[in-house]
């Protein structure tokens, strides 16, 4: 028996894995796989078909995702996701999912950091589509009695013994009951958008509340000071809704007002991927034409040159969405873009086989981190949580005992863990943390925002895991003294290889420590191969 | 922009409902029922339009921009998502009615209980038996198809829908099509009598669900693709289907 923490891509690829292995496992998640977050995924998900004559390959992707990562991730990870990453897209064809094709097969289109076309899409609502898709064939599997699902519970604590992991402690959330379910236990739980309430691009369902636990009972986390910001996204009511980077894969372009004409400075600076410089690269460069005394107000993004054909055959979810939101239609008028926070690279520690740091317990998606390094691809995101989500089930199915599947007993329990965060305690401490962990960071700023958390109140045994979760991110970017990705110091511009290492923070004892840790190196027999 | 929320709330399914009011002021044309809920549960001072304290309302929301389904509830009697809801547009003399939906057994507040409607489901046997694809001439309707946010707002105005029938409505008819697109001859086969049983036999055609998706999924069109496969034995979607 497998207990899997989130109904999202990972969970959901989790689950369909083990149970094609015969496995039965609990899908636990505080809502249904209809709202996880992985339902607002939406430019595609990458893989190098080759369906577009431009002779790409595994290699290729490959060597992207890691440049694209400032070589701050396992690079034997790397390998294994990039090298299945065609066989992943052709199982998702396989279930159905209405991909956009051309005369050779699933048709590509360009994203950010890639010279090649590489992402299969459907339209700009990829995740949504890739979701359906999965909790179709899930449902498969719950007719037959291997996935029971427990779609409004929450991970409360793991349950642990002698540094091994033996069961989740969860709360039903209509009726406040909890129960111990015994098995191992595959973390998918996303990423930690509730640790900057209203400022990212994520959903209110991930609270962080399972990070921030998991991080207080001493799993380790690694790059906690790596999250990307989206360079396009616009604000909306209660959050920032992202604008796809298909916008500039298809032919979208950013500009901004300078001595009264405009200004393409991403098609100045950068001639040959222009626009579609990785993330990290596209929003400094936002944020400091911005700043610039010669230039004026927002930078635009501006998509008017798109043909008929591009707006109705692949992308006119993403025109209704504009129109809804701003008022304008991009199709006759460029919008106004700002960066928002987008995802979580670092996470959970885990290792090329999705195990993390203590036996029992894997993790797999935005929760944990692994694939990108110091900076996420587009279009790697929903490949990471699909393949990872495989392989964490693969090495979970090694492992699993099929004892404990007896129908857990829910009952009233009385747990300093199950009294909520305080709202305000939230927003102060997104607010500090933002201070910190801007696009461009500073050890006097971070030392600031250290301080301010460290006197943050806090009420109860959540809001101090998330506090010291928080006091960690701001202490790894403080430690990392240098300028490597998502990570931008104005006090240390440059990269320095001896910092190419992850941070890794640990929280035991009342106290965090943070550390560096080398990367592996390249196993021989896989370098081969590409 | 200053409105009055008449909610109505329950402790739990064991309860009473009972009518709460409210003010709530924004700055923002945008602002929704969405947003209304989450200032007022967050301002540790709220008081009601007489003055008197009360706890945070309770309602499930996710993604805030329309693409989860999460906060899907009735206002000014009318099933919508709360995130879609803009308190300026819906205002009726300064004020907006926010209950939950009926058709589910309630779960607290503005939550409900829709697990009927994911049962329902499973029991029409909706999956992929032996996998399937989506070619090229049904990419769109596939594509179509597949954005169901099974929120539950099209069953709410159904008058042929009740929690343990055997119509399962619009959001059957879906998630039925999506898989008529992709299924080979032997799976379709019992997709169709499944379409035919839960979907086709039942439905009115009072066609109550045409306006009301939150997702703007083209009803007519689906039913169109799936009635020709499922009724007719004529041809689904964009080729003939055997």
């Amino acid at each position: 028996m497998v207990n899997i923490i989130g109904a999202g891509l990972a969970g959901l690829s989790a689950a369909c894995e083990l149970a094609k292995r015969g496995i039965r496992c609990r899908l636990i998640s505080p809502q249904r796989s209809e709202r996880a977050q992985s339902v607002l995924a939406e430019g595609g998900i990458n893989a190098a078909l080759d369906t577009m004559n431009e002779h790409d390959s595994p290699a290729e992707h490959y060597e992207d995702t890691m440049r694209g990562g400032c070589y701050l991730a396992d690079p034997n990870a790397v390998a294994a996701l990039t090298e299945n990453a065609p066989a992943v897209v052709e199982r998702l064809f396989r279930l159905g999912v209405p991909f956009g094709l051309n005369e050779k097969g699933i048709q590509l289109r360009n994203f950010g950091g890639q010279k090649k076309k590489r992402t299969a899409y459907a339209k700009s609502s990829t995740g949504k589509i890739l979701m359906t898709a999965l909790i179709d064939e899930v449902r498969k599997y719950e007719h037959r009695g291997l996935v029971k699902r427990y779609p409004h519970h929450e991970l409360i604590r793991l349950m642990l013994a002698e540094g091994r992991c033996e069961g989740a402690f969860v709360r039903d959330c209509y009726s406040g009951l909890c129960a111990e379910l015994g098995g191992e236990v595959i973390l998918a739980c996303g990423g930690m958008n509730g640790m900057f309430p209203r400022m990212t691009t994520g959903t209110t369902q991930n609270t962080a509340d399972a990070a921030a636990e998991l991080f207080g009972q001493g799993i380790r986390f690694c790059d906690l000071e790596m999250l990307q910001y989206h360079p396009t996204t616009i604000g909306i009511s209660g959050k920032r809704c992202l604008i796809t980077e298909a916008a500039r894969g298809e032919g979208g372009r950013l500009w901004i007002s300078r001595g009264g004409s405009r200004w393409y400075f991403m098609e100045e600076k950068y001639p040959e991927l222009g626009n579609l410089m990785p993330r990290d690269v596209v929003a400094r460069e936002m944020f400091f034409v911005r700043g610039r005394e010669d230039t004026d107000g927002e930078v635009m993004l501006d998509m008017t040159e798109l043909t008929q054909e591009v707006w109705k055959k692949r992308l006119s979810d993403l025109r209704d969405e504009i129109i809804r939101y701003t008022g304008s239609d991009p199709e006759s008028e460029p919008i106004a873009v700002h960066e928002g926070i987008h995802y979580f690279m670092g996470g959970i520690d885990a290792d090329e086989r999705h195990r993390t740091s203590v036996d029992g317990l894997y993790a797999a998606g935005e929760c944990c981190c692994l694939y990108h390094g110091a900076n996420r691809l587009g279009g790697n995101s929903m490949l990471g949580a699909v393949y990872g989500g495989i392989t964490a089930a693969e090495t979970a199915a090694s492992r699993s005992k099929d004892t404990d599947g007896s129908e857990p007993q829910f009952s009233a329990a009385d747990d300093p863990l199950l009294t909520d965060a305080r709202t305000e305690f939230t927003e102060a401490l997104g607010e500090i943390l933002t201070g910190g962990l801007g696009i461009v960071r500073s050890g006097e700023a971070l030392e600031s925002a250290i301080e301010r958390a460290e006197r943050l109140n806090v009420c109860c045994p959540r809001e101090e895991n998330k506090r010291q979760l928080g006091l960690a991110m701001l202490r790894s970017a403080y430690e990392r003294r240098e300028s490597r990705g998502a990570h931008y110091r104005s006090d240390y511009p440059e990269s320095s290889e001896e910092y190419r290492r992850q941070t890794v923070a640990i929280h035991s004892g009342g106290r965090t420590e943070i550390s560096f840790r080398s990367l592996p190196e390249r196993r021989a027999s896989d370098a081969d191969k590409t | 922009m200053q409105i009055r929320l008449d909610i109505t709330r329950r402790e739990s399914a064991a309860e009473q409902s009972y009518l709460l009011s409210v003010m709530f002021e924004s700055d923002d044309p945008a602002a929704t029922v969405a947003s209304a809920l989450t200032e007022i549960n967050a301002d540790s001072g709220r008081r009601d339009i007489n003055g008197r304290p009360f706890t945070p309302v309770r309602w499930e929301c996710s993604c805030l921009q329309k693409k989860c389904g999460a906060c899907a509830m009735v206002i000014n009697g009318r099933p919508m998502l709360a995130c879609d809801a803009r308190l300026a547009e819906l205002s009726r003399r300064g004020a907006v009615t926010v209950e939950p939906l009926k058709k589910f057994p309630p779960v607290a507040d503005l939550i409900v209980d829709r697990s009927g409607m994911f049962e329902a489901l499973e029991s029409a046997g909706l999956w992929l038996e032996n996998g399937g694809t989506v070619g090229s001439e049904n990419t769109d309707l596939g594509f179509e198809a597949s954005r169901c946010l099974q929120c539950g707002c099209c069953l709410e105005v159904c008058p042929n829908f009740y929690v343990g029938g055997e119509f399962f409505g619009m959001a059957a008819a879906v998630p039925n099509t999506r898989l008529l697109a992709a299924a080979d001859d032997a799976a379709a086969g019992d997709l169709k009598a499944s379409y035919r049983k839960h979907v086709y036999n039942g439905c009115g055609k009072s066609l109550a669900c045409r306006s009301i998706c939150p997702a703007g999924i083209d009803a007519e069109r689906l039913l169109v693709s799936s009635n020709a496969a499922a009724v007719w034995k004529r041809r689904f979607g964009g080729r003939k289907k055997r």
